[in-house]
């Protein structure tokens, strides 16, 4: 669309703002990550790594990491299992009516409020004495990683011609060969960013960890939280920080991983 | 009932590994199990808490507090909803217009904050908001004088906004890639002045993705509870804290129970009433 000058420029600074404004939140806390005051206060004094130390030294801190790494590795996969065979399922069923039904059922956990939810499990956990389990903590973030997975899944699913695992069958291979030869490797890349997702989804979930935490098993934003509402701890930001460098080192090795797949 | 689906799936998809109905079911428990049966126990207790009967609910409703706090809700809901569209359009057009490089950046803006756990980017919001925060040294700097932000309703928002605004960002410039922007020229050479082709053809055209997006971060906000914990206060309490209050600090099961069953009503009338509109989304797709 043609523009006028002056309109382009209004646009691009209006842009240049929502972009800060989305950005600088993460930013921030790098800096503060080095602050060699016990202030969050900005800006920060001096330069220090006492935080990364106590972040690797504090059982609190690092157990809650460990705890939060299991959790969210159980999760990602088994809501990958489950997932994956359900959007099968979704795809394959022959009432459009029906798979429609139970794909909005099984993507509520999206929508209801977390709070409201969080309670409801807190209840039930209560009775069930799964309150600050492994296994608790692992049913509950499965659940919610569940519909990521479906929705990715069901986008790879949508795009598969079929007739691939017609002409493996008319080749003689069983319906358990045909998908692990042909239709497995095909929706892969779909399982996969689904795994991420679910890996995520868990390793970040605060509101139901929240409740379902107790003092022998907390996960790692559980940590963060107590951490920000009792006292103003850098160590907070050192975590933020290792977490920020992480996730970008994985995202480029997926990303350099994906162009180098694209070229062979 | 496991047993029944995949034989019939068997018989009338025999290339098939199992029944398509067979396969869902493991989720299913898992969703009945985890999902289903504790928000059954919350509308349970609401009703039966400390006595059968509607009592939580007239309590709820005849409580003053509890109504400015629903009112505040979906207020803040309201305010975050429209700061997340009015700052996404622009933003999202702009990512349908430039080079693809320029557009991996941008992409790449909106993708940053999920990088980083949800609760440190709360805690950097507390850092840039608080009395002594980057913002008010800027503004001083300015010599603009100091806001209170932290624990006010405008720190609540401000918070809130950045934290939902790439889900208002991305459904809109789904939208958005897929308009024809040769009908903006036409427009233009049939003599409509620029303000003019925009209201009459863009902007009806992006509607699809203005909706999507509003009411998906309208949800989410009415639930929103650790933003609010951290950067409000005392006068801008939201529902989702009040409810915690009643359960964790009160144990009062039953009220806290009425709140949550407002909340998922609430929440599922919105969907309801939001499903006619995307419902039109996926015409006007196909028609494309």
């Amino acid at each position: 669309m043609p523009m006028q000058k002056h309109t382009r420029l209004i646009l691009g600074l209006v842009c240049l703002l929502v972009a800060v404004w989305l950005v600088a939140p993460t930013l921030v806390v790098i800096p503060m990550s080095f602050n060699a005051n016990k202030s969050l206060a900005f800006p920060p004094v001096g330069f220090s790594w006492q935080w990364y130390e106590n972040f690797l030294t504090n059982p609190d801190w690092s157990s809650s990491f460990f705890n939060s790494l299991k959790v969210a590795t159980l999760v990602a996969v088994l809501a990958t299992v489950l997932g994956t065979l359900a959007a099968f399922g979704l795809d394959r069923m022959r009432s459009a009516t029906a798979s429609g039904i139970l794909r909005m059922l099984l993507i509520t956990p999206m929508v209801v409020p977390g709070v409201v939810l969080a309670i409801g499990i807190y209840a039930v956990y209560l009775d069930a004495h799964l309150v600050g389990t492994l296994g608790g903590f692992v049913l509950a973030h499965t659940i919610l990683a569940i519909p990521f997975v479906i929705i990715a899944v069901s986008a790879n699913l949508e795009v598969f011609d079929k007739r691939l695992e017609t002409a493996a069958a008319s080749c003689g291979a069983g319906r358990l060969t045909a998908f692990r030869t042909v239709t497995l490797p095909l929706i892969l890349p779909g399982i996969l960013s689904g795994l991420l997702f679910a890996f995520v989804t868990s390793f970040d979930e605060i509101i139901v960890a929240l409740f379902i935490s107790n003092p022998y098993l907390k996960t790692l934003p559980v940590q963060i939280f107590t951490s920000i509402t009792r006292d103003a701890d850098p160590t907070v930001a050192a975590v933020g920080t290792v977490l920020f460098l992480a996730t970008s080192l994985v995202i480029a090795g997926g990303l350099l991983l994906g162009n180098r797949r694209r070229k062979s | 009932m496991p047993a029944a689906p995949p034989a019939k799936g068997a018989r009338k998809a025999p290339r098939f590994i199992a029944g398509p109905l067979w396969l869902t079911v493991p989720a299913l428990v898992l969703l009945v199990a985890v999902v289903g049966y504790p928000l059954l126990i919350i509308v349970l207790r609401s009703f039966s808490e400390p006595a059968w009967g509607v009592q939580n609910y007239v309590w709820f409703f005849g409580t003053p507090v509890n109504l400015v706090v629903l009112q505040r809700t979906f207020e803040v809901s309201a305010w975050v909803t429209l700061a997340c569209v009015i700052s996404a359009y622009p933003y999202a057009y702009m990512m349908t217009v430039v080079g693809p490089a320029m557009r991996m950046l941008l992409i790449l803006c909106v993708l940053v904050p999920f990088w980083v756990s949800g609760v440190v980017r709360t805690m950097a919001w507390v850092i840039l908001l608080q009395d002594s925060g980057v913002i008010n040294s800027l503004l001083k700097w300015a010599g603009l004088g100091t806001v209170r932000l932290i624990r006010t309703q405008l720190g609540v928002v401000i918070g809130m906004t950045q934290v939902l605004l790439p889900f208002m960002i991305l459904p809109l410039y789904s939208v958005m890639r897929g308009i024809d922007l040769r009908l903006v020229q036409a427009a233009r050479s049939l003599g409509a002045r620029p303000s003019r082709a925009f209201l009459q053809v863009y902007l009806p055209l992006s509607l699809p993705g203005v909706y999507a997006g509003a009411i998906i971060v309208f949800i989410l906000a009415l639930g929103f509870y650790i933003t609010p914990a951290l950067l409000g206060g005392p006068r801008s309490v939201l529902l989702s804290t009040l409810m915690q209050n009643q359960v964790l600090s009160l144990l009062n099961w039953g009220r806290g129970g009425a709140m949550g069953v407002v909340l998922l009503v609430a929440t599922f009338v919105l969907l309801a009433l939001a499903a006619p509109l995307m419902r039109q989304r996926h015409k006007q797709g196909a028609r494309r």
